[in-house]
């Protein structure tokens, strides 16, 4: 069901949110055990806030369309008063002072939190494996990864824990676990989406987004969490930044003379087959449809992962100085199985401590790379062929309305695989970087199914538009959808 | 680009983060690997290329300057692993 159908049948009363939030409760009891998608929950709060919300329709009031539906958080985003951990032995106690932006307007919408979702500690990874706390697993195969860093959000969504999730994406951990789960996945333009109250990464690139089952409740969602704030000078709050869409046009207005451009990077030897067929069959569905498809090329699409891997570690390494076991936190120093002299202590060992392997190689790296002696060749350098990419992209919408490409190179892959291979993990965001370095939306839907030793994988299906151009990658995956109902 | 040992150890201590034996080891080795990988930027000709910091085209934004309220003192603390009479506690910075 759609939440626009859940709205109907909350008003002509054949459904209850109370029901609504008991179902989701009775998946999560019954599934979160294999899953473990969620890393703490809300259960009385949100039987209350659904009881509210019947109050309303049993007195005939109209409510808000994301009004008692049930969502997931990504535990790196605020919500007064509840844990988050960032999947991070260092947050591990860390109780949230305020609310998100995204909170505060989702909580206004009347939508009901169910709990807060499992991620890679700190967003830094494509499986949710670095998480402190649990590995959250793929529910289409429970051997193989969910994806992530928003494997949790994305998860608890396809399972039918609840109806939507909010991620965050920096590299691709909205698109990439949407992908893997088999659900939609939006990275909006940057500066779309208030950071305030997201937890930091890398902030030249990290953008909140949602996850749903499908496209037209993807738009309901960024309707309410996108728009100005003036808590985060980085939101933008020009007229560019308008979160009012049109679900008359996503729905209608179709793919017919909209020029398609497929970038030939995107579709290299890396490429997984079975994934390539899948894409060349929806592009097929959208030439019929009357969709004019160019072959394009985003030249410097090969930089992007190592441009990426230079940028995002240095400014890990800035974001994470905070943690110093001092102001909030996991402290060494009061830790009885640590032995601290003075202050220094403190910070060298609770950072030892509180963080993770990939924690740990980013902020080394990003030290490294902003060193004395190396910020012009590796800093600037990045920062320069960010530049060359982000070029790429304005230059080839000049020439087409939407590129289409696969999310991503391969099917979901096995839980330890890649794992203690930081390197290998990485090139798994090798077709959503770009996008995430030059700041242009992306949406991510499902589009089809492989089978391989008996299980259902689905694959992912990226769209990218040019800035602030979401409605159009609404509107081209929302006719894919149809396309292949 | 290979990572010494001794550059590793330089890192931790300018990070303000330990490292143990076995982890400078790992570390070393595989962040040499993505150093040898990230190389491959040297390829391209960027001298006449201006670098990207803001992909939106933002420049500085200013709030008006009025008293707003913030965070509670008792809120500020609420999360502190040690505090004192209103202040966070620390050790000392020298021995």
């Amino acid at each position: 069901m759609t939440i626009p159908e859940i709205h109907k049948e909350f008003h002509t009363k054949k459904t209850t949110a109370l029901e609504l939030v008991q179902r989701a409760i009775e998946v999560i009891e019954k599934k979160e055990k294999n899953l473990g998608a969620f890393i703490s929950l809300d259960i009385e709060a949100a039987l209350k806030a659904a009881e509210k919300v019947d109050e309303r329709i049993e007195k005939g009031e109209e409510l808000g369309i994301l009004e008692g539906i049930p969502f997931a958080l990504k535990d790196n985003i605020m919500m007064k008063d509840k844990n988050v951990t960032c999947g991070s032995k260092i947050l591990e106690d860390f109780v949230a002072p305020y609310d998100a932006t995204v909170v505060e307007r989702l909580k206004k919408a009347g939508a009901i939190v169910i709990g807060r979702t499992n991620m890679d500690e700190f967003a830094m990874g494509s499986s949710t494996e670095t998480s402190f706390f649990k590995k959250t697993r793929n529910p289409h195969d429970f051997n193989r990864v969910p994806g992530g860093s928003s494997g949790g959000s994305a998860v608890a969504v396809a399972s039918g824990e609840v109806v939507f999730g909010l991620g965050s994406d920096t590299a691709g951990s909205v698109r990439q676990p949407a992908a893997f789960c088999g659900v939609v996945g939006l990275k909006p333009t940057y500066g779309t989406v208030s950071r305030y109250g997201l937890v930091a990464m890398a902030s030249s690139l990290d953008q909140i987004g949602p996850l749903a089952r499908n496209v037209i409740d993807t738009v309901l969602v960024q309707s309410v969490i996108q728009g100005a704030d003036e808590r985060d000078a980085t939101c933008v709050s020009d007229e560019r930044n308008n979160p009012v869409y049109d679900l008359e046009s996503i729905q209608n207005l179709g793919v017919k003379d909209l020029k398609i451009g497929i970038p030939k990077e995107y579709f290299t030897k890396g490429l997984d087959k079975r994934i390539a067929e899948k894409i060349g069959e929806a592009v097929e569905l959208l030439k019929k449809q009357g969709a004019q498809v160019i072959l394009v090329s985003l030249p410097h699409t090969e930089y992007a992962i190592a441009t990426y891997y230079i940028l995002c570690p240095a400014e890990v390494s800035a974001n994470l100085e905070r943690y110093d076991g001092i102001r909030y936190g996991y402290s060494a120093a009061v830790d009885s199985d640590e032995e601290t002299k003075n202050l220094f202590d403190v910070y060298f060992k609770s950072r030892e401590k509180g963080f993770g392997n990939e924690v740990k190689r980013r902020i080394l790296l990003g030290t490294y790379v902003l060193s004395e002696g190396y910020y012009n060749a590796y800093y600037l350098k990045a920062q320069k062929v960010r530049t060359l990419i982000a070029e790429d992209f304005k230059k080839v919408f000049r020439q087409v309305d939407i590129l289409v490409t696969p999310t991503t190179p391969t099917l979901p892959f096995k839980l330890g695989e890649k794992l203690d291979d930081p390197l290998q993990m990485y090139l798994s965001d090798v077709c959503t970087v770009p996008a995430s370095l030059a700041g242009v939306p992306a949406l991510s839907l499902p589009c089809g199914i492989v089978y391989e030793n008996g299980k259902k994988l689905p694959v992912g299906i990226q769209l990218i538009a040019d800035y602030f151009k979401e409605s159009l990658l609404f509107q081209v995956g929302y006719a894919i959808e149809k396309l292949q109902k | 680009m290979a990572l010494s040992a001794k550059q590793l150890k330089h890192l931790s201590r300018l990070a303000r983060l330990k490292l143990t034996d076995k982890d400078t080891a790992i570390f070393q080795k595989q962040l040499s690997e993505i150093l040898g990988y990230v190389d491959q930027l040297q390829k391209l000709d960027t001298d006449k290329v201006e670098p990207t910091s803001q992909v939106t085209g933002l420049v500085n934004i200013m709030r008006k300057d009025s008293i707003d309220q913030s965070l509670p003192r008792k809120e500020a603390l609420k999360n502190a692993p040690e505090q004192l009479e209103g202040f966070f506690k620390v050790k000392s910075v020298f021995d």
